[in-house]
């Protein structure tokens, strides 16, 4: 079966121990997390995890069912790539030297369109925000540099169709 | 303001001091207002306040305790699994906690509800690696349907009354509640309220209209429709609406070895087991059939065979409460999503009174040509060596085919199921999903419990007995009049069975030198007896049955015989092997 990057959404209550719980779905089936992002969402008190994974639609499918069926997840939903609207955060720390001995690095990072973050005597940090291609564009072109340290945050994706949570919680509460 | 309302709320807390209760005592008061009256369990260090509490209630409370933490579990689930309601296993952290692990699984797998209770170390030694301090948590999420740690004696009251609600509602399962010592020593003001629902959990899908009324429409246009039942039917106490359904339709009905109780043995549409060592008319047939009804099962790999090969020519319409199910193994032209009870119910009025008697020629075909080629050597054998079949033959008879069987797993179990007949639902006990070998001795006990005026049979191997063979020891001292048969064959049957057809007879480990099982039982004061010819069979198991007490009967069977028919593994199920 023709294997897709994911994003599987999940709604959820915020109790500890949810996230072994969902990421223990994936294990159980051998399925690699790709990145891994917790968060508030738009709803009070509702947690949003947003779990990247590369596999076939049918597996996809059903570990969202698995994890669907959790007690403290509210709903599950998972997207193609052009179904969501995603972004990923990087930060890159740089000896400051380079930033004056080396000009192409202000051309990096007006061309990749990064912000300085800080600046110290030692070391500046960079940010940029962008999807994955792009942020791995920019490394390429700093590594030769030398990249102090560097840190990618996981995929957070809204999607392009609604996700109806209020409503749900509505019906829950109906059927109490 | 902060301030404030801390004050506020510190006035009336100290008006209702005089009700403060440990948090080990309101634990008490929460199973019994959860109408809980037997748990399972054993102490140690992490729960003796609760211990405390169990010796001051033990006029209302009673627990059973058992020689091993395993044994509470499978204890819990038989109890579970014949009364329909919740089991509770108790055990202390470390050990006492992660021995419960396979009972956990066991009851995950198989949807049962049960709620096990650990203690745990002192919330501010929590992962200080402190004595007989673990994860329980963590080691139990992926075989618990939910679990939580308490911290705070406040909790107690709120997360077991939802433990409860989530073990028994939907589709049942196990849950795991970890408690800290102080949360048992510290006092709270108590008050108790059932739960009723929680937020995100919505445990029974509503049915659809239309689903139901394009089932009705495909069961009523089948030419050969076929019904295969689960545990569902029994979970969902639809036994009476699923004899309705076959007997309007006229549909033969097959069952999976946890769904065997929901229909009675004898009645003329019941076309026996399907899978693995299943009948071979459901298997074949299965894959004849026009329209394939599922109702409370899920697919199981030993009942579907190779799934490339599975049913493929039938619509396939599943009966189900669990959304999960859906698609996950066999792909349904029809969900019909619910509790089977109430989709049942909403179904049979569209259902047309039919037969299907030519269809059903087909399965009675079929039975006579395994009953000559297996079923008649394994019930009324010729040879010299007793088998399996010809005993679980005998306590039919004896029993009317009324008593509740609680098997193990392997060889004797299959043999237990295809040959064990019932007339009663919530009867066969068995650890059908994960296997589980020493299930059935500690389970026996449950199942007794849980059905004292219920005949309860444990049919058990050699290998699975000797898995939790120190159980006997609670049936000595409650007195708990179980039959257990032991069917020794002085092997691992099954895996024996497998060397010889797969693995060029190479009996790896699978040879027992066995104990005299008979003083075993007898050093327990439980009148044993030892069964080798055949002549004493049917007063022996007479004997047997109507005896008042526990009693232990080892049956020494054939060493070296086989479970047919057979699905080789990866082989369809219409390619069944009859020897």
């Amino acid at each position: 079966m023709e294997k897709n990057r994911y994003t599987v959404s999940v709604y959820s209550e915020n109790n500890v121990g949810l996230l072994n719980r969902i990421s223990g779905i994936f294990l159980k089936r051998h399925i690699n997390i790709e990145s891994l992002n917790v968060s508030k969402s738009e709803i009070e008190n509702v947690s949003k995890f947003t779990v990247v994974i590369f596999t076939d639609h049918e597996t996809a499918r059903k570990i969202v069912g698995q994890i669907e069926k959790q007690i403290e997840v509210i709903k599950a939903y998972f997207h193609l790539d052009d179904e969501t609207i995603y972004q990923e955060s990087v930060l890159f720390k740089i000896d400051s030297s380079l930033l004056f001995d080396e000009r192409n690095i202000q051309n990096i990072i007006k061309d990749c369109n990064a912000t300085i973050v800080t600046v110290s005597r030692d070391f500046f940090v960079l940010a940029k925000t962008g999807r994955k291609f792009e942020v791995d564009e920019m490394y390429d072109q700093l590594k030769p540099f030398g990249i102090m340290q560097f840190v990618r945050s996981g995929r957070i994706a809204v999607t392009k169709a609604e996700m109806p949570i209020s409503v749900l919680l509505a019906e829950f509460k109906e059927n109490k | 303001m902060n301030t404030n309302t801390i004050k506020e709320n510190k006035t009336p807390k100290k008006k209702l001091e005089t009700m403060k209760i440990s948090g080990a005592e309101a634990i008490i008061h929460c199973l019994l207002a959860e109408g809980v009256d037997l748990i399972y369990g054993y102490p140690g260090g992490a729960i003796m306040p609760v211990y405390d509490e169990l010796y001051k209630f033990q006029d209302k409370l009673t627990h059973i305790l058992t020689r091993h933490e395993q044994g509470a579990t499978h204890a819990a689930q038989g109890y579970a699994r014949v009364s329909g309601k919740v089991g509770v296993a108790m055990a202390t952290s470390g050990p006492g906690a992660t021995n419960l692990v396979t009972g956990l699984a066991d009851a995950q797998i198989d949807s049962t509800p049960m709620v096990c209770i650990t203690g745990q170390v002192g919330s501010h030694l929590l992962g200080s690696d402190a004595f007989q301090e673990t994860d329980i948590v963590g080691i139990s999420t992926p075989v618990t349907k939910w679990n939580y740690q308490i911290t705070k004696a406040s909790e107690i009251p709120e997360i077991l009354a939802k433990a409860f609600y989530i073990a028994k509602s939907g589709r049942p399962g196990p849950v795991l509640i970890d408690i800290t010592k102080d949360a048992q020593f510290d006092t709270f003001d108590f008050t108790y309220e059932k739960c009723t629902g929680v937020r995100s959990y919505k445990p029974v899908p509503k049915p659809n209209k239309n689903a139901i009324s394009e089932a009705a429409k495909l069961i009523n246009e089948a030419k050969k429709p076929m019904i295969v039942f689960g545990q569902g039917v029994i979970l969902g106490e639809a036994e009476s609406e699923l004899k309705q359904l076959v007997e309007k339709a006229g549909i033969p009905a097959a069952w999976t070895i946890l769904g065997v109780a929901a229909m009675d043995s004898e009645h003329p549409l019941n076309v026996g087991m399907v899978g693995m060592h299943g009948n071979y008319a459901p298997n074949v047939l299965t894959n004849e059939c026009d329209l394939l009804i599922a109702i409370g099962m899920r697919f199981d790999d030993r009942v579907t065979g190779n799934l490339e090969t599975y049913a493929k020519q039938a619509k396939v319409i599943h009966f189900e409460i669990d959304p999960a199910e859906i698609n996950k193994n066999v792909m349904s032209d029809i969900a019909v999503l619910g509790n089977s009870k109430e989709t049942l119910q909403l179904i049979l009025p569209l259902i047309n009174e039919n037969n299907h008697d030519e269809w059903h020629n087909e399965f009675k075909k079929r039975y006579e040509i395994e009953y000559n080629e297996v079923i008649k050597n394994d019930i009324k054998p010729t040879k010299e060596g007793l088998t399996m079949g010809e005993v679980i033959e005998e306590i039919n008879i004896a029993s009317k085919n009324s008593a509740v069987i609680v098997t193990d797993v392997g060889q004797h179990q299959m043999i237990a199921c295809r040959y064990a007949k019932f007339n009663q639902t919530k009867s066969n006990i068995t650890s059908g999903g994960l296997g589980t070998m020493g299930f059935a001795l500690p389970a026996a006990i449950g199942a007794k419990q849980g059905a004292m005026d219920r005949e309860v049979v444990a049919i058990i191997g050699d290998g699975g007995y000797q898995m939790t063979i120190q159980e006997l020891g609670v049936i000595f001292q409650h007195k708990i009049p179980v039959k257990i048969v032991v069917l020794n064959n002085d092997h691992l049957g099954m895996v024996r069975q497998w060397q010889e057809l797969f693995f060029e007879r190479r009996y790896a480990s699978t040879v027992m030198v066995n104990p005299d099982f008979v003083k075993i039982a007898e050093g327990y004061h439980i009148e044993a007896k030892r069964l080798s010819e055949r002549k004493d069979l049917k007063a022996t198991i007479q004997e047997m049955m109507a005896s008042k007490e526990p009693y232990f009967l080892e049956v020494k069977v054939e060493k070296e015989d086989n479970v047919f028919p057979m699905i080789p593994t990866g082989a369809s199920v219409s390619d069944i092997r009859l020897k």
